[in-house]
């Protein structure tokens, strides 16, 4: 796990959970906004896949356990494609407050994953 | 409480997504405890596997209709309030048994305490949703 990436995808996630709240209290549908920030998270989980699977080669592994960490990582990465497909069945503003939620579990879900791959102890 | 059909409606979504994720968290956690360190704390990651399927079954009770669904989204979210009381006591009565994490430990701590909140919020939602269901046609 790459550190800063992790931090950056944090950021962007939650982000992504303020202007998705921001819109359904505007009482908006899903928008190119909040479906593209909700891309964008999905996208970085799957950079953050690549990463995972190849740091170990180049000597930077997880202190803690990594299937404990694939499974945050797998689960994660499945929330964000699932809520865009679920706001674009559903575009009423009810859609942005998932995508919210959706993004703020994304946050603190590569938290988990930061703190077990740099401080947790097997 | 005066809420418009489309606003229980709304909330009744959101409330089945997050009832899917805590039954992701739920079950992926138990299921990686079970696999790595049942020895561990055998007790308390049967009943984190447990909570897992129930949150499953909650959610899937949620979003399916009709009176059948209802009860059984009526006994589920019940069972899971008095899960996370249960437990949530348990684990600071006696620690050595069920102070592992889990999602119901500490009163669902590790989760931000959104086990505890969400039965409360499950039940309100199913009490205000058969009192607005003749308006909501969908």
């Amino acid at each position: 796990m790459i550190e800063w990436f992790a931090w950056v995808q944090i950021v962007v996630a939650l982000i992504s959970a303020v202007v998705c709240i921001v819109q359904f209290a505007r009482k908006t549908g899903p928008n190119d906004i909040t479906l593209g920030l909700t891309i964008l998270i999905g996208i970085g989980l799957i950079v953050q896949i690549i990463i995972a699977a190849i740091a170990p080669a180049f000597g930077n592994t997880a202190t803690g356990d990594p299937l404990e960490f694939w499974m945050y990582l797998i689960s994660a990465a499945l929330l964000p494609f699932a809520a865009a497909f679920w706001a674009l069945v559903d575009r009423g503003r009810w859609s942005n407050l998932v995508l919210s939620v959706v993004a703020l579990s994304v946050a603190v879900m590569v938290y988990r994953m930061l703190f077990i791959w740099t401080i947790q102890v097997a | 409480m005066a809420l418009k059909p489309e606003t229980v409606t709304g909330l009744g979504r959101v409330l089945v997504v997050v009832y899917a994720i805590l039954a992701l968290a739920a079950t992926a956690r138990s299921v990686y405890q079970i696999i790595a360190k049942f020895d561990e704390a055998p007790l308390a990651y049967s009943l984190s596997a447990l909570a897992g399927v129930v949150y499953i079954v909650a959610t899937a009770a949620l979003v399916s209709k009709g009176e059948a669904a209802r009860r059984v989204a009526k006994a589920a979210i019940s069972f899971e309030l008095v899960g996370v009381l249960g437990v949530g006591t348990l684990s600071l009565v006696v620690p050595s048994l069920f102070a592992h994490n889990s999602v119901w430990s500490y009163f669902g701590m590790g989760y931000l305490f959104i086990p505890l909140l969400l039965p409360i919020l499950g039940l309100l939602w199913l009490s205000l949703d058969s009192r607005g269901r003749a308006g909501v046609s969908e």
